[in-house]
């Protein structure tokens, strides 16, 4: 199963606005993604799960996916976070 | 800004989460029950069909309370709306509501209730402010879901038919969305903080509220008089005829103000004669922050570092307490940030940091006293500070110093913290300004030796004030000694600006006073460089400096300095000065 490190370097860490935005990205694509933080693990198309995570600015997390589409939701799921979940 | 306080009228305390005063009855906002029958059934596809319907009218309600939310009350609380509707379609939440309706063959109305409250649980034992709240978000979708389930449509909001002020437990996005925002006055509720939502909502309306009040609020009912005071988060029921002049005085001053504040409080303070001070904001903590920059206050003057240690069982790291200078200093870009290192002791206490007990506290081992006997507090502190500078106009200031001996023992802290952070290859504030507080009348007959070792003085009246008349301002009966306002504490100040001035040195001023507008023209006169106060007060202070001449304020603070006593002091300025009775 493919999978990448990113590290949230929002300011509010993937809580409010970038969780959000993170859960919907995950929910465009048909493939089963799941994000770790420390040793906790989210569906990452569910906002429920994702705020359990307590994934404060700087923590790093770990995206998993497996499916048709995996390689293209990591894809835009990466690109998320590394454009600050577009604010600058 | 002066309250007098009567006794006899029933008042209830919580935290200010809004400023401005409200006056009105009361109007008791009480959800209406929902009572779900836990059954069980046969028809588990059935079932399913309903919680899919119950979804769909859901969605509609959320999108026209986006619609809504947006159009009164702006996109932060608008956006709430969008999270909540997130939460309605959530895979894990639905998945195992369908499930437990499959295998279990309950009612969706159950499995949905038990479901939710689980997940609100989990966010609530998280600690941090803001997932507990998001706790709220999930009951709200969850009630919603189930009113449509259960074909509930009545809502309290519907009672609301007059100008009011709202109590309630607490108040979800749903609730406030459905109330006429043309009807309501201001809100208080028995739960939250500053920033739940109800002070969220409470700020963008731009109407007064106080959160947290517990449950004294329930003795409130519907029709109570009320008054709302958001700069004190006081809540006075019944007031009596002078009371209520006085806050209706304070209401329309304010209400002149904040219209005001919109032209003015974002331009400079200065004289009609062109000379320049700044106005800054007195903060504690970082959401305070918005309200200063609303305010128009060109900085911060003083960053009260206690909020960091207060409400926990251990000191904070140094990381926690640089993420939070960070984000401060950042805030406000090149405008100044006066950070206060820790001032614990005299009237304030800290239980893990095992204060010994003293006879005379305030005269004893606090603030930066306390700091420079232990490292263990005082290093991670000055640590966290000089990193979180590297980038913005954060400077340091130590509160209690009574000798020049005191600054040589900081500043070698200081360097020692320095030389560590170098070696460690972190970005260091290698030019933050540092300056000390006058509070103790020591330091400012020192003035002028003190000059030589620091960038600035921020006075402080509060304590400046009890020392110099001896007169512990935590006793009512000889509080209003302390008040700062007398000749003795006045002639001291001048002290303090003469001798900084003749050093190039600059001075602020940090107390009550700074935004007391009976005090303004006196220390402008005096020749104050900075006056710092609480964000409410800044408009004010900003409008009262731009009305009057620097020429007349002198002259005012010299005949202020030779009068005999407060009360003298207050009655010429009032006279003298006109312009100080306009709000």
């Amino acid at each position: 199963m493919p999978e990448i490190k990113l590290t949230i370097t929002h300011e509010v860490g993937l809580h409010a606005r970038p969780a959000s935005a993170f859960v919907q990205t995950a929910a465009k694509f048909s493939s089963d993604i799941e994000v770790t933080h420390g040793e906790t693990i989210a569906n990452a198309k569910s906002i429920l799960a994702v705020l359990t995570l307590g994934a404060h600015k700087d923590a790093e997390i770990v995206v998993k996916a497996e499916g048709e589409d995996a390689d293209e939701a990591l894809k835009a799921l990466e690109e998320l976070v590394l454009d600050n979940f577009g604010e600058h | 800004m002066i309250t007098l306080v009567n006794t006899d009228m029933k008042s209830i305390s919580g935290i200010p989460a809004s400023y401005g005063i409200a006056i009105g009855p009361a109007f008791v906002f009480t959800r209406a029950e929902i009572v779900i029958e836990s059954c069980n059934i046969q028809d588990p596809e059935e079932e399913w069909k309903r919680f899919v319907q119950a979804q769909e009218e859901t969605t509609k309600q959320l999108d026209v309370a986006y619609l809504k939310a947006q159009e009164e009350c702006g996109e932060e609380e608008a956006g709430i709306f969008g999270a909540q509707k997130l939460m309605l379609q959530d895979p894990e939440l639905i998945n195992t509501v369908k499930s437990r309706v499959n295998s279990e063959l309950i009612n969706v109305e159950t499995a949905l209730y038990e479901t939710a409250e689980s997940f609100a649980l989990q966010l609530e034992a998280i600690d941090d402010e803001y997932l507990s709240a998001r706790a709220l978000d999930i009951r709200d979708v969850s009630s919603r879901l189930l009113r449509n389930l259960l074909g509930l449509k009545d809502s309290p909001a519907d009672g609301l038919k007059i100008p009011s002020i709202i109590t309630a437990q607490d108040l979800t996005p749903s609730d406030t969305v459905l109330l006429n925002k043309d009807y309501v006055l201001g809100f208080c509720t028995e739960v939250g903080g500053s920033t739940s939502h109800t002070a969220i909502l409470a700020r963008g309306l731009g109407i007064p509220a106080v959160v947290g009040a517990g449950e004294p609020l329930r003795k409130i009912k519907t029709g109570d008089k009320l008054v709302v005071d958001g700069d004190a988060g006081e809540i006075i029921i019944d007031a009596d005829k002078k009371s209520l002049k006085q806050f209706r005085n304070r209401q329309e001053k304010f209400l002149i103000a904040q219209a005001d504040a919109e032209a003015i409080s974002h331009q400079p303070a200065i004289t009609t004669d062109g000379h320049q001070v700044e106005v800054v904001a007195n903060i504690g903590s970082v959401d305070d922050v918005q309200p200063a920059l609303l305010s128009g206050a060109e900085g911060v003057g003083l960053l009260r570092s206690e909020f960091l240690y207060l409400e926990r069982s251990s000191l904070p790291t140094e990381e926690e307490q640089y993420e939070s200078y960070k984000t401060i200093g950042d805030a406000f870009g090149d405008r100044p940030v006066i950070l206060r290192s820790l001032d614990v002791g005299g009237d304030k206490d800290i239980p893990y940091i095992d204060l010994p007990p003293e006879a005379n506290p305030f005269l004893g081992v606090r603030a930066i006293r306390l700091c420079l006997s232990r490292p263990d507090i005082f290093k991670p502190q000055l640590r966290a500070a000089l990193r979180a500078g590297y980038g913005n106009n954060l400077k340091l200031m130590f509160p209690m110093v009574a000798t020049v001996e005191d600054v040589v023992q900081v500043r070698e802290v200081l360097e020692e913290c320095k030389q560590e952070l170098r070696d460690e290859g972190h970005d260091v504030a290698e030019e933050m300004e540092i300056g000390i507080m006058i509070e103790i009348p020591s330091a400012a007959i020192l003035a002028d030796q003190l000059a030589e070792v620091v960038d600035f003085f921020s006075i402080g009246t509060n304590d400046l004030g009890q020392y110099t008349l001896a007169a512990d301002r935590t006793n009512a009966q000889v509080a209003p000694m302390a008040s700062g306002f007398q000749p003795a504490v006045f002639r001291l100040i001048k002290m303090v600006i003469d001798a900084a001035h003749a050093k190039g040195k600059w001075v602020g001023l940090c107390g009550e006073m700074a935004g007391e507008l009976l005090a303004i023209p006196i220390l402008l006169g005096l020749g104050l460089d900075e006056f710092s106060m609480n964000p409410p007060a800044v408009p004010f202070a900003k409008r009262l400096i731009r009305s009057i001449s620097m020429e007349h304020a002198r002259q005012v603070a010299e005949t202020a300095i030779n009068l005999k006593g407060d009360q003298e002091i207050r009655k010429y300025v009032q006279e003298a000065v006109p312009e100080v009775n306009r709000g």
